[in-house]
């Protein structure tokens, strides 16, 4: 199996206006891709379509072979597909670690009366649980913040936490909307780093990004879109010369 | 500067409550009541929250923390030995409150749906064992796994219709569930008996010893009460307890990290409704009598209130919750005709200086396991 994503002909429109119109594209297992396209192209409905979020009024998800473009979110999220919001969600009341433990839901299962009657069943998958986010919330570097609620991150952290919080659920495919956004330079440094230690673990990526400088470095594969429509794919050199997406997107500035 | 912030509030708090007493108590009552409330209050805070303190305050604290639970429980246990038939009856309604409140805390305060007919499950807990009492003659104990369940079932039917709304929609969904119960409570008057409701329901029985005492049913309570206490708060320290949370917090991000929606919220009125069931029934044995008047959106509101006032989404908030406004109206007894005034008026400023409850939220405290 080389694609782990494929996505053929999905359409998703709100009233009259359509956020997506027959988009179709393969993603390669194990690559980092990235999504591209101005405001308001369909860029975060596209992955709300992947992740159970929105359903699409047509075509097909295969995610592994399975279709899941009916599928509510937590069923998508238990087949192998995780995610990051544009803005962010957090569970802002729970500390950074419960953060992450909540986010085992799937992984680590007991009943209800284990738990009530906390026999050795519940002591020992809790204690995995716990000692499985401490890994997670290291992994990204919060560490020194696990106790703190989520509320009170930095904006830069909480990203990270997010991405903490999706990798908790196992995923196969990691959905990263905007995960620089406003990170001053080092931030997104940082943050880039990140996401090449997370494709080390065998993750497929998929990135959605405004910066270019980020998305033509690490990106092996880019997909345009604009008003909802794909108007290019293929490698950094090959979008960045295409007089579609310099036209729609890059500006001529950019080539220069 | 926490312990500056505390103090000033605490003597906000103190001064107001004795300038509401001071027309009723003089002036000695009201300063009695100011120094009482004055130093109650960060006193509670300290023993609740070891952190505040400087270092060796904190180590004493640590040292008594053991010894807190069984203190309360010798005192729990010696009420009925040194207090009156009166104070019993108020704690017994305590207990009974208790009950509701940690009921609806599961719903409100930890999945975040709002409920405000929860006394039509209260109501349904009492009338299961109303009826089935004095139509079948079945008795207490095998009534009350049946009245909880069926109590769990009726929230789950709730439920069901209610799933796809929110926040205000729900509430009125709730709400007009309760008026619609204690309307067919009010008019099936071949089932109900309509207004005059159901007398001559049985209290309970144990080993031969009715427990229609009041010293025996306190004790009756006060063990359902333990157990709920405990049950809860481990379902709420676990899997299903983080999912709600997650649920209240982030619904759509509740469902991206593979929390079935759907299910939890299910869950979560059942389980809360369980207990109210478990209170109706309660209420039924103690008073022997029911009727739809018991069962009104005052009470639903009363309950609510119990659980925001102690600190939404808060265990121990909801017994503070509870205890409060089962008791200060007791003790507002007094000025009959004001009292309701002083209560409404209390609890607005309350809201106002400390908007997230008595004791608000409790965050947990998770350690890291050390390796072995």
């Amino acid at each position: 199996m080389v694609h782990i994503l494929e996505a053929r002909d999905v359409s998703k429109h709100f009233g009259g206006i359509g956020a997506l119109e027959d988009v179709s594209f393969k993603i390669r297992k194990g690559a980092i891709i990235s999504i591209i396209g101005p405001n308001g192209a369909g860029k975060t409905t596209l992955f709300n379509c992947l992740t159970g979020i929105a359903r699409p009024d047509r075509g097909a998800i295969y995610f592994m072979e399975n279709e899941i473009s009916k599928l509510p979110a937590h069923r998508v999220t238990e087949l192998g597909i995780a995610r990051t919001f544009q803005n962010i969600r957090l569970f802002p009341e729970m500390t950074v670690i419960e953060n992450v433990m909540v986010a085992q839901h799937l992984r680590v299962r007991y009943g209800l009366l284990s738990a009530i009657a906390h026999n050795r069943t519940f002591r020992k998958k809790e204690k995995d649980i716990i000692e499985k986010a401490f890994e997670y919330v290291g992994f990204v570097g919060l560490e020194n913040f696990a106790r703190t609620p989520a509320c009170n991150l930095s904006y830069g952290s909480q990203r990270r936490l997010e991405i903490a919080r999706a990798l908790a659920t196992e995923p196969g495919l990691l959905l990263l909307d905007e995960p620089t956004a406003g990170m001053n330079a080092i931030e997104t440094m940082e943050v880039m780093d990140l996401i090449a230690q997370i494709r080390e673990l065998g993750k497929t990526i998929v990135l959605i990004e405004h910066d270019m400088k980020l998305v033509m470095g690490i990106s092996e594969w880019i997909i345009v879109l604009d008003h909802g429509v794909k108007i290019a794919e293929g490698t950094a050199e090959e979008v960045r010369n295409d007089p579609l997406v310099i036209d729609a997107y890059l500006g001529k500035e950019a080539v220069q | 500067m926490r312990n500056k912030r505390l103090l000033v509030r605490s003597l906000i708090i103190a001064s107001w409550a004795a300038i509401l007493f001071l027309p009723f108590k003089g002036i000695r009552g009201a300063a009695e009541l100011f120094l009482v409330i004055a130093a109650g209050i960060p006193v509670f805070h300290f023993l609740q929250r070891g952190m505040v303190l400087p270092k060796h305050f904190r180590s004493v604290v640590s040292f008594l923390r053991p010894f807190f639970i069984p203190v309360f429980l010798i005192a729990a246990l010696a009420v009925p030995f040194l207090a009156g038939d009166y104070y019993l009856d108020v704690l017994i309604m305590c207990g009974i409150y208790i009950l509701l409140a940690l009921g609806l805390n599961v719903i409100v305060g930890f999945a975040g749906l709002l409920n405000l007919g929860f006394a039509a499950f209260y109501a349904i807990g009492a009338y299961i064992y109303g009826l089935l009492n004095t139509k079948l003659g079945i008795g207490f104990w095998p009534c009350l796994p049946v009245s909880a369940a069926g109590t769990a079932c009726a929230g789950l039917l709730v439920a069901v219709p209610a799933l796809r709304l929110r926040g205000d929609y729900l509430a009125i969904v709730t709400l007009g569930f309760g008026e619609i119960l204690r309307l067919v409570l009010n008019n099936w008057d071949s089932v109900t008996n309509g207004p005059n409701g159901i007398s001559g329901i049985a209290p309970p029985q144990l080993a031969g010893i009715s427990l229609g005492n009041l010293k025996y049913f306190y004790y009756l309570v006060l063990a359902i009460v333990l157990l709920s206490v405990f049950v809860i708060r481990r379902v709420e320290r676990s899997r299903t307890g983080r999912a709600w949370i997650a649920l209240r917090e982030n619904e759509i991000a509740a469902s991206s990290i593979g929390i079935n929606v759907t299910r939890y919220k299910l869950y979560a009125f059942a389980f809360g409704s369980f207990w109210a069931g478990i209170a109706g029934i309660l209420f039924a044995a103690k008073m022997r009598f029911i009727s739809p008047e018991s069962f009104t959106f005052a009470e639903s509101v009363l309950i609510l209130s119990m659980v925001i006032l102690g600190g939404t989404g808060n265990i121990y908030g909801a017994i503070a919750g509870a205890f409060l406004l089962v008791l200060l109206p007791e003790v507002l007894r007094e000025v009959q005709l004001y009292r309701m005034l002083i209560l409404g008026i209390g609890l607005v400023l309350l809201m106002i200086f400390k908007p997230e409850g008595l004791l608000g939220k409790n965050l947990r405290k998770i350690r890291q396991p050390v390796e072995d």
